[in-house]
């Protein structure tokens, strides 16, 4: 027990500390995206994409065949109810984490660079090495035009 | 293992420091009076000079410690800050960068030695198994050493690896997060890196020390692979032939060295982390030093992320099992014909598997990857298992004497 309470501050210091802590939340005003527009913020020091997507750009991923997948998920549980044309995702591909590029690779989604994975525009991974989808940070609309990411 | 010590202090104060703290004594029982086999070759010296390449990282680690900033804002600035205003301070940097390369190039040359020569058979499997030890410490110096700069591959290659830390199961992003300090390498991530990099090079030292006892409890190996017999016949003593031997080599080699830190001091490394640290940016490629290439070839060879961990640090710990993996009691390939074939080509393999490391992973690079890693692994847990039982083996030499007169009749010395 006495080796316990000396050790766990020990471990405890590693993990994140208060002022890590703090930036665990960011607004972001989301009126000068425009359709077709990504946009790349910074939030808890990784990328965060925000993409205003156009109809067609919704169709093609409310359509795809979410079973032949890798990760299968409906693009309706990627989005929220009513705000369909806005993305939210963690820009880290969920292979070894290098940052994939919008606009690019077969579905028009994103194109990883580093080894090849193919994300559509639900964030999807589609082909190529990494296991899941981009990942969907917990995020609300304060309004229309503010996001709240974390 | 050479019996009792021959020191015998002359003056009044070596008996009198003798008798409270016998330092001397050790030193000239280790260094002077211990005897070595009289037909080691330069393969032999690699010790030698991995002990000065540590001693010259700690030195040249410390003093650039003196002017470097650990923090994610300064660190970049402060390197430069040493290559330009700090007195020597461009050759101080130089000196280290490059030094963990040569240290990286004797380790695997002392590595490979021990493969060819069944160094780590018995009676050596502890020392063989204290090096993989050490050879996993430099690993991880090496690697938080290259993030200090905090330009964009010591961003993105901590990036990749500490993700990995992401593959295990349940715990593995709680686990990445702690490491981390926080959600992504940054600031925090810099910081203990420091800390670490700065103490990982003393237990590097301790456990060598303890490598060379466990070595000066055995004895050295030497090229035939037949154990000393008799001392008077088989061995010298250290000091002078051990001595000289290895001041030579490590001549040679701080010349070689010299050459890349002073004519090629960039060669080695990679112009991308000349460019401060963007973690909203990924470079082109992502790759590690070429120590690791690799390793880092047989990560990405394995589809799955957990297997891909798995088996890269297999990689390394197979090692380890060296000594009850090969089964020939025949120590040296010089008497393993056969062996000897096996041995060149998984050098080649191994140099193919770092070759792909380096390269972008396409589909062929992907596929030749997979191979050679394959083969990487079947060298350790099926040739060598194998061969053991069927290996025809050439006569071994009855004792090291006969060894070296057999040789020197056969090139007419005296």
């Amino acid at each position: 027990m006495g080796v316990g309470a000396v050790a766990w501050p020990l471990i405890s210091q590693m993990s994140p500390d208060a002022s890590t802590l703090a930036l665990a939340s960011s607004e972001v005003d989301i009126s000068g995206v425009a359709e077709g527009q990504i946009v790349t913020i910074k939030w808890r020091g990784k990328p965060v994409f925000i993409r205003h997507r156009t109809k067609k750009e919704i169709e093609e991923a409310v359509a795809a065949d979410n079973a032949s997948m890798p990760d299968p998920q409906a693009d309706a549980d990627r989005v929220k109810k009513g705000k369909d044309q806005w993305l939210v995702l963690v820009g880290v591909c969920t292979h070894l984490g290098c940052v994939p590029l919008g606009n690019q690779g077969e579905y028009e989604g994103w194109f990883c660079p580093c080894h090849g994975s193919v994300y559509d525009t639900s964030g999807r991974i589609r082909k190529g090495p990494a296991p899941k989808n981009l990942e969907v940070p917990d995020y609300v609309f304060e309004t229309d035009t503010k996001v709240k990411i974390g | 293992m050479s019996g009792h010590s021959t020191y015998e202090p002359s003056i009044g104060l070596t008996r009198w420091l003798d008798a409270r703290l016998p330092i001397i004594r050790l030193l000239h029982d280790a260094g002077v009076s211990y005897p070595v086999p009289r037909n080691l070759n330069y393969m032999w010296t690699f010790g030698g000079i991995l002990s000065m390449m540590l001693a010259v990282q700690i030195i040249t680690g410390i003093v650039l410690a003196m002017h470097y900033t650990p923090e994610a804002s300064m660190a970049f600035s402060s390197v430069e800050h040493i290559m330009r205003d700090v007195n020597y301070g461009w050759m101080l940097r130089y000196l280290h960068a490059n030094g963990a390369s040569m240290f990286f190039i004797a380790v695997y040359t002392h590595m490979f030695r021990g493969l060819y020569y069944g160094s780590y058979k018995a009676p050596r499997e502890v020392l063989w198994i204290l090096g993989v030890i050490i050879f996993l410490l430099m690993m991880a110096t090496g690697f938080m050493g290259y993030v200090l700069p905090w330009g964009q591959m010591s961003f993105w290659g901590a990036t990749v690896i500490t993700n990995l830390f992401s593959a295990i199961p349940v715990v593995g992003s709680a686990v990445t997060n702690w490491l981390w300090g926080g959600y992504s390498v940054d600031n925090p991530t810099l910081n203990r890196f420091f800390s670490l990099h700065y103490l990982l090079p003393f237990m590097i030292a301790a456990v060598v020390i303890l490598h060379i006892w466990a070595l000066h409890v055995v004895g050295q190996n030497n090229p035939s692979g037949v154990e000393v017999k008799d001392f008077d016949k088989d061995t010298v003593p250290f000091t002078p032939y051990a001595t000289v031997k290895d001041g030579f080599a490590i001549v040679v080699f701080l010349i070689f060295f010299s050459w890349f830190a002073f004519y090629v001091p960039n060669y080695l490394g990679h112009p991308d982390n000349y460019i401060p640290a963007n973690p909203l940016v990924t470079p082109a490629h992502i790759v590690p030093e070429w120590y690791y290439l690799p390793f880092y070839a047989i990560l990405r060879a394995i589809p799955s992320k957990l297997g891909g961990v798995i088996a890269m640090f297999s990689a390394i710990i197979v090692l380890a099992f060296l000594p009850w993996l090969d089964t020939s009691k025949v120590k040296a390939a010089t008497f393993r014909p056969i062996y000897r074939m096996f041995f060149w080509v998984f050098v080649l393999v191994s140099l193919g598997l770092g070759y792909i490391g380096s390269q972008a992973p396409t589909d062929g690079t992907t596929l030749v990857g997979r191979l050679f890693t394959i083969y990487y692994f079947a060298h350790f847990l099926v040739v060598l298992p194998l061969l053991g039982l069927f290996e025809k083996t050439k006569p071994l030499p009855a004792s090291i004497a006969d060894a070296v007169l057999a040789k020197n009749a056969a090139t007419g010395r005296a």
